[in-house]
């Protein structure tokens, strides 16, 4: 079967305004009538609750922390593009649109990417309204800097918090509709699946992570807001808290899951210590503004102070393989090359897993105010985690992973082939192809909020007038008990394992076999390693406690679950995709300097994948990728 | 290293807390102070022992989920918040003392986790500006000097975290509030709403049970976001203004 995306008709840059003149409306008098559930409250949940509850929906908004404004969007640091050309360099809606096509090596949607670029200038505009303070310039007007993959100054920031200011906006935009009556929200509250009516999405089940009691909730629209699935890999710079596990539970009823491989390794993360490690923390990739990356070139320097290296010992390979972008190359390119630097033996630091990147020049040039004003919190938290101080001594940086391309596939009204269940921000596929440019998540999470499901939205609710679904029906009931068994079930194995030991073996074993470089052996060695480590989590987890009131483990043990069944469609959609393109490297596929080779006969389209059934294998469903304007080219960055 | 630990445990909302003791061995100096807690949780799933529960989500200092008060200090040693505390900054063989945030306005509801709603319901009761979506002028139509941006960002950055009302004596929440009252009210899109953003928010504050400041500043010593208790001074003009303007019967 072939999903029909629904692009509207006629050329690439009118496509957007054209259907937004013929959009079906919902009257406000109509809206009111309509509950919507959005299952989070990033930015793409936040900012599509305060929308629709401002236009007149009523909006329940779920997420799994104690409050809305500490979704995982709060972490985001470098910020975010918009094609406001304030710069003057030349920068446009299409330049924006062709950069993000082709930093996505050619895997991304046309429509859906213009629409964004076309966009991401209100969201400045909107941004600044709310309150988001921007950093400025001494004349008032706001300043912008540079972002890997591009070579405009695009990038609007709030120093190094851009996403917690950006979530903070949408989040006192929210905050306002809650205080209004017109949003209710839902806080420690986890979606543990979706209930389906006539094939139609009309609600959810939750578990209440302070009572642990179980409920559903019905609704006109279901909204998956939910983030990325980058803790998959267990170590990565998400929060702890990410999930697969609403974004699964969809997929589970008959939702496509879109590339699932497609992941994003950042190439500027503190290199991990130790296996006691939780977490990685991500460096901003605006530190490649100003810092150069190098290795030494003689693996006996390796354990030298990097200081007793002089310059002509020092290979800057970005500089020296990529001379236009240097620095500044896109992420999986980068991330690729810190590897191959470290698989020859001359990585830095613990294990080798590094390489030096280095402010002593921009110091020099700029003075360390400056550097101290740039990146000020940035270089305390280096220290704080490493005990290392970098504006004397060059950072020490590995990539990690750090977002997830693949998603729930979307139409352009951003619906699931489930009439009803709409998604939006990471839990998507839509816009990155197989790689993300830096500073372009927090504008897909605001564009599909503020200014696309706002204006989509209306053509799924115009279909069910008086077609409301009664919260007696027995598909809530059923879909609740079903639940409830799952949860149990965990509580019931009472075997001799935690939960975190079997998330750290996946992580492993996905980093090994389906991380910055796959090929068909590993990735069949993988899936067979995580079909045993499943098997062996329903015999011998171990969680202690009852399902009622607040249960850390048994609420990480569900997302574990859902991980052990996840990896392993990773794992297959890296296997079936046989050519290299962004963050999807297999090794059988590169040109002879190692770059990835794509293949476009066979390859250009969406891998969306059905479920179908427990033990069963899912099957492919392919979205041809049309390119109308731009002319699939070999992404170059020399 | 190896710790004594003595940890808040308490079972539900209504049930009594009391310290328990754990031994935390093999800690690597690198650790952090969570995933200390890490450790010492699957060693106690190891003895059958509940583990211990506490918030924490991003563990990077940003999202102001993590709330242990650590030696009496609520957020431990250091500037930043729990997630950012490393085991490096303790001794060898140290009695470490974990408690919850203890503020009145935030009631326990097992072991260390607190119930922090009331901070939303605070911002509920007028931290926004009212703006329509679709309805914004220009982003460049309006310059801000950067000196009052930077200020604002200064303020802007509290995360929630609610660290200054568990060092409060009184548990006042009034740096948390002054932040937003001074990052909303420095920018002029802000500005429209100064009055009746300062009323609603601190008579929320009262309604919630956060006590009054009494210049202890003991907030301003453990915020990870650094907000300076200036901003108090500054809500407490701008609420008095607000006030008087009430009294005499001016729209606010
Ligand atoms: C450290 C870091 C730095 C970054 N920096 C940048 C940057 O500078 N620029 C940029 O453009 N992008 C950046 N990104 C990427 C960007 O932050 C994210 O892609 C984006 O914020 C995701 O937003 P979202 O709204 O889709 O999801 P999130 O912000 O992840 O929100 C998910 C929401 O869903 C809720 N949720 C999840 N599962 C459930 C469930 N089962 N039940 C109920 N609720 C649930 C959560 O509670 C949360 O509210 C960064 C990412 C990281 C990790
Ligand atoms: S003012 Fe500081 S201590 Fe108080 S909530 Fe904000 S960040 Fe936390
Ligand atoms: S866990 Fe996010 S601030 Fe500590």
């Amino acid at each position: 079967m072939t999903p029909d995306a629904h692009i509207p008709a006629g050329p690439l840059d009118e496509k957007w305004t054209t259907y937004k003149n013929n959009a079906k409306l919902v009257s406000p008098a109509n809206k009111r009538k309509f509950d919507i559930i959005i299952v989070g409250s990033g930015l793409a949940g936040a900012s599509a609750a305060s929308t629709l509850a401002e236009q007149g929906y009523n909006v329940k908004c779920f997420c799994y922390q104690d409050s809305p404004r500490r979704a995982h969007s709060i972490a985001a640091q470098g910020g975010i593009n918009a094609a406001k050309n304030y710069q003057n360099d030349g920068d446009s809606a299409y330049r924006l649109f062709y950069d993000t096509i082709k930093g996505g090596d050619f895997r991304a949607r046309e429509a859906n990417v213009h629409r964004l670029a076309e966009v991401s200038n209100h969201i400045i505009d909107q941004c600044v309204a709310q309150g988001v303070p921007f950093a400025r310039e001494y004349g008032g007007l706001l300043d912008n800097r540079s972002f890997g993959g591009a070579q405009v100054s695009r990038t609007f920031y709030a120093r190094g918090q851009t996403g917690q200011q950006l979530l903070l906006g949408a989040y006192a935009g929210l905050s306002h509709q809650i205080a209004k009556g017109a949003v209710k929200m839902y806080p420690k509250t986890e979606m543990l699946d979706l209930v389906l009516i006539d094939g139609h999405a009309k609600g959810i089940v939750v578990r209440d992570l302070t009572t642990g009691e179980i409920s559903s909730h019905a609704g006109d629209a279901v909204l998956l807001c939910s983030g990325g699935y980058g803790n998959v890999f267990y170590l990565s710079t998400n929060a702890r808290g990410c999930n697969v596990t609403a974004t699964f539970r969809a997929y589970k009823r008959g939702a496509f899951f879109a590339n699932p491989c497609f992941t994003q390794i950042h190439p500027t993360c503190i290199p991990v210590s130790g296996d006691y490690q939780s977490k990685l923390t991500l460096m901003s990739e605006s530190l490649r503004n100003d810092g150069r990356i190098w290795a030494p070139k003689r693996k006996e320097d390796c354990g030298k102070d990097p200081s007793q290296i002089p310059d002509d010992a020092r290979d800057y390979f970005l500089e020296r393989k990529y001379p236009s972008y240097g620095n500044l190359a896109p992420r999986d390119i980068s991330s690729r090359s810190a590897k191959e630097v470290c698989d020859e033996g001359r990585g830095v630091g613990p294990g080798g897993l590094g390489v030096y990147l280095d402010f002593s020049d921009a110091i020099k040039r700029l003075g360390r105010k400056t550097i101290e004003e740039r990146y000020g919190n940035l270089f305390e938290m280096y220290q704080n985690i490493t005990g290392e101080n970098a504006y004397e001594r060059p950072m020490r940086i590995y990539p990690a992973v750090h977002y997830t391309m693949g998603g729930l596939w979307v139409d352009y009204n951003l619906m699931s082939n489930i009439p009803g269940l709409h998604v939006l921000g990471e839990a998507n596929f839509s816009d990155h192809g197989a790689n993300r440019l830096g500073a372009s998540a927090l504008m897909q999470g605001l564009a599909d909020g503020y200014f696309v499901i706002p204006y989509t939205l209306g053509n799924y609710m115009t279909s069910q007038f008086g077609k409301k679904v009664d919260p007696k029906h027995p598909a809530f009931a059923k879909t609740i008990e079903e639940t409830k068994a799952r949860v149990q079930k965990l509580l019931d194995i009472k075997g001799n394992r935690t939960v975190d030991s079997f998330h750290r073996e996946l992580g492993l074993i996905m980093w090994d076999y389906c991380g910055m470089a796959r090929s068909e052996e590993g990735l069949n060695l993988a899936i067979d390693k995580i079909q045993k480590l499943r098997t062996e989590f329903w015999k011998n987890l171990k969680i202690l406690g009852t399902p009622d009131g607040i249960n850390m483990e048994l609420e990480r043990a569900g997302r574990v679950a859902d991980f052990l069944e996840f990896g392993e469609l990773m794992c297959r959609d890296a296997l079936m995709r046989n050519e290299s393109c962004g963050g999807h490297f297999r090794t059988e596929y590169q040109t002879p300097e190692g770059e990835a080779l794509r293949n476009d006969d066979e390859y250009a389209f969406v891998a969306a994948w059905e479920y179908q059934g427990e033990n069963q294998l899912p099957t492919l469903n392919k979205e041809p990728l049309v390119y109308e304007k731009v002319k699939l080219a070999t992404r170059s960055y020399k | 290293m190896k710790f004594h630990l003595k940890v808040w445990r308490q079972k539900d909302a209504n049930a009594p807390g009391t310290l328990e003791n754990y031994e935390a061995d093999n800690i690597p100096a690198d650790a952090s102070f969570l995933e200390m807690l890490d450790i010492v949780n699957a060693g106690l799933t190891g003895k059958n022992i509940e583990p211990i529960q506490f918030d924490s989500d991003c563990r990077e200092g940003i999202c102001g989920s993590c709330s242990l008060t650590i030696n009496g200090v609520p957020h431990g040693p250091g500037r930043g918040t729990t997630c950012q505390v490393y085991m490096r900054k303790f001794k060898d063989g140290d009695t470490i003392t974990i408690e919850p945030f203890r503020a009145e306005a935030f009631p326990v509801q097992r072991d260390l986790v607190v119930n922090r709603s009331a901070f939303d319901r605070v911002i509920q009761a007028g931290g926004y500006i009212s703006e329509r979506c679709g309805s914004a002028p220009d982003a460049n139509s309006v310059p801000i000097s950067k000196v009052i941006a930077d200020e604002a960002m200064d303020a802007a950055a509290c995360i929630g975290c609610g660290a200054c009302a568990a060092a409060c004596p009184n548990g006042s929440a009034m740096l948390f509030v002054s932040a937003k009252v001074t990052h909303l009210g420095l920018l002029p899109q802000g500005k429209p709403e100064n009055g009746r953003r300062v009323l609603g928010m601190v008579r929320q504050m009262d309604e919630e049970g956060f006590g009054n400041c009494s210049n202890y500043y003991a907030c301003e010593a453990v915020c990870p976001a650094s907000v300076p208790a200036a901003f108090i001074g500054r809500m407490n003009r701008e609420f008095t203004a607000a006030s008087v303007k009430e009294i005499v019967g001016m729209n606010v």
